[in-house]
């Protein structure tokens, strides 16, 4: 197996976050790795999304239940829809360790959610672990890290 | 001009028998006068003792929207007092918990206090000679809350000499919180996982209201948990259905499921849901959890402990716990149209870790900021608070399976699609509101 440079696994992530911003959320979701997880702690620093609680801690069939959702014609409040605008700094490669097929980046952002008059600004940080599936790579975990992940939020209802 | 200060006429014409004038859920004055009376009259909870388990432990909360802190004191017993100091109003504790050490100390004058709250030392203190400083209300240091009760690590704290003792005030109602503390094998709860706050822009009583819609889940929630029961319909013959999947899939149970599973009413306002059976009641045993119950109880008791199945029981004012899942939700208010909700998650004590990691998941999947039921509710919140400015009909309709021989302060089992329970609050409400004006 071919191990992925450091360039493509830039790419990897900054089409990951273009893929939600365009709302392309089955392509999103093919990004994942059959038991890749979504996490988004609500602890700084958090170790543990079993024994502490998140925001977030999703497998792909959870994921996909919050795509169908936003699909939904009774998703009332979907009507009318959020829209969403990530803007990352270039993703840092934190750690490549071929052997273990395993490679992690770290990457700063700012998110923009809105919704009607509504519109919210999150900064946080990416922190995809990935490795090579049958030659594409794909997220083992996505860990999303909000700045302030422990305050009072009102809905966050897409991805960062 | 005030419209409902002093004029006991005109907030006891906000209640009807089944119906509540708009003014409850939109007015600031009204709202004023609910932090006065309802959040004063009545049994507040504060927090779980377990969150200050050694001497000089600290937690600060508020009670309505007042600062208040909840303290381990030396002698072990657990002491409520305002959160501010008696010299200049500065709020004490700069952490939202910790530990205070022997004394609180102002971090604006040094000002110290013992943990019970009475004044320790002034710096400079020969200043106040002859000022008569022993006279004012700053030496008597930080003022206790005086009416406190502890039941079974959950503190609950008065503000007001008016209104009921403690027992009189929640009576049978207490056998809720019996059961979620008698899931653990040891009879012990400690609050675990972290607590999840959530913003609404909306009255802190539509959320109270909510806990006991059965006529809601299937519509409001059919985006979420009707998706995921599409979705996993999809799964490969044979899939061992996953926790998520169990935790959203009741709440697309059937009218007759909501009707039969009934609910009680109590006196003063609280109220459950899940008489006889409860979206909870279909989970799949945790391994090695009822071997543990039986050792700790006999098998008999821990059978008849894990068979209620209350879901939301709902304690006047602002409270609601689920026993079945060990977790708790405070309403804050903090504005007529905002409300902080906070979601508290328990461990109970010698049982498999596996019985937190549903709770902490049913918490996440259900009461997030980033929750798909979440999002479901608090849209129906925003769309109601909005819609409440229409003139044309300024009442809240709470009729339903309503019965002119309905008594205020009663107990007693009903359809579970009953709005009695929502009556039942109103008319605690009323009661609480004006019952010191």
């Amino acid at each position: 197996m071919t191990a992925p440079t450091d360039q493509q696994l830039i790419d990897f992530v900054i089409r990951e976050t273009r893929l939600i911003d365009q709302h392309r959320f089955e392509e999103w979701l093919d990004l994942f790795a059959d038991d890749g997880h979504y996490w988004m702690p609500l602890e700084w620093g958090q170790t543990d999304p079993r024994l502490t609680t998140s925001l977030m801690y999703e497998d792909k069939l959870l994921l996909k239940i919050r795509i169908e959702r936003l699909k939904g014609n009774r998703t009332f409040s979907q009507k009318p829809k959020s829209r969403c605008h990530h803007v990352i700094q270039t993703p840092q490669v934190e750690r490549r360790d071929e052997q273990a097929n395993e490679y992690v980046t770290w990457t700063p952002m700012h998110y923009i959610e809105t919704r009607l008059d509504q519109q919210d600004l999150y900064a946080a940080w990416a922190t995809h672990t990935l490795a090579m599936i049958d030659g594409a790579l794909k997220i083992k975990l996505k860990r999303v890290d909000i700045v302030n992940c422990d305050a009072a939020f009102g809905n966050i209802q897409l991805f960062m | 001009m005030a419209k409902y200060r002093g004029n006991v006429e005109a907030i006891k014409g906000l209640i009807r028998e089944t119906e509540v004038h708009r003014d409850v859920y939109i007015d600031e004055e009204v709202f004023q006068l609910e932090m006065e009376h309802v959040f004063s009259n009545t049994w507040v909870y504060v927090g779980h003792d377990s969150q200050v388990p050694n001497p000089g432990d600290y937690f600060g909360t508020t009670i309505g929207t007042q600062p208040i802190l909840m303290v381990r004191h030396t002698d072990n017993t657990v002491k409520v007092l305002h959160n501010r100091c008696p010299h200049k109003g500065t709020r004490i504790t700069t952490e939202t918990c910790g530990n205070a050490g022997k004394f609180f100390r102002c971090p604006y004058h040094a000002w110290s206090f013992r943990t019970d709250g009475s004044l320790l030392a002034i710096p400079l203190r020969k200043g106040y000679e002859n000022t008569g400083l022993e006279q004012s209300h700053a030496a008597r240091g930080m003022t206790p809350v005086k009416h406190v009760h502890n039941y079974r690590g959950f503190v609950f704290a008065k503000l007001n000499d008016v209104g009921p003792g403690f027992e009189e005030f929640f009576g049978e109602s207490l056998s809720s919180f019996d059961n979620m503390v008698d899931r653990s094998p040891a009879g012990r709860l400690e609050v675990a996982g972290g607590v999840l706050r959530y913003m609404h822009n909306c009255n802190w009583k539509m959320l109270v209201e909510n806990q006991t819609d059965t006529c809601h889940p299937m519509v409001a929630h059919e985006s979420s948990a009707g998706t995921a029961i599409e979705v996993w319909k999809n799964a490969p013959p044979g899939s061992k259905k996953p926790m998520a999947v169990e935790i959203y899939a009741p709440f697309m149970a059937s009218y007759e499921f909501f009707e039969n599973m009934g609910i009680r009413v109590w006196p003063n306002g609280h109220g459950h849901t899940g008489v006889h059976h409860s979206i909870h009641s279909d989970y799949s045993a945790i391994p090695g959890y009822f071997e543990k119950m039986a050792a700790a109880y006999g098998e008999e008791r821990a059978k008849a402990i894990l068979n209620e199945n209350r879901h939301n029981t709902c304690y006047f004012p602002n409270l609601m716990i689920k026993g079945p899942i060990q977790l708790i939700r405070l309403f804050k208010p903090i504005a007529a149209n905002k409300t902080l909700v906070e979601s508290w998650t328990f461990r109970l004590v010698d049982a498999p870790e596996m019985l937190l990691e549903r709770t902490l998941m049913y918490n996440r999947l259900i009461n997030a900021p980033t929750s798909v039921v979440g999002h479901d509710d608090l849209e129906m919140y925003e769309r109601a608070q909005e819609g409440l400015h229409v003139d044309a009909n300024q009442w809240v309709n709470v009729q339903r399976l309503y019965d002119p021989s309905e008594t205020p302060d009663t107990t007693a089992v009903t359809n579970g699609t009953t709005e009695w329970q929502m009556r039942n609050q109103f008319r605690a409400w009323s009661k609480f509101m004006t019952m010191a004006m």
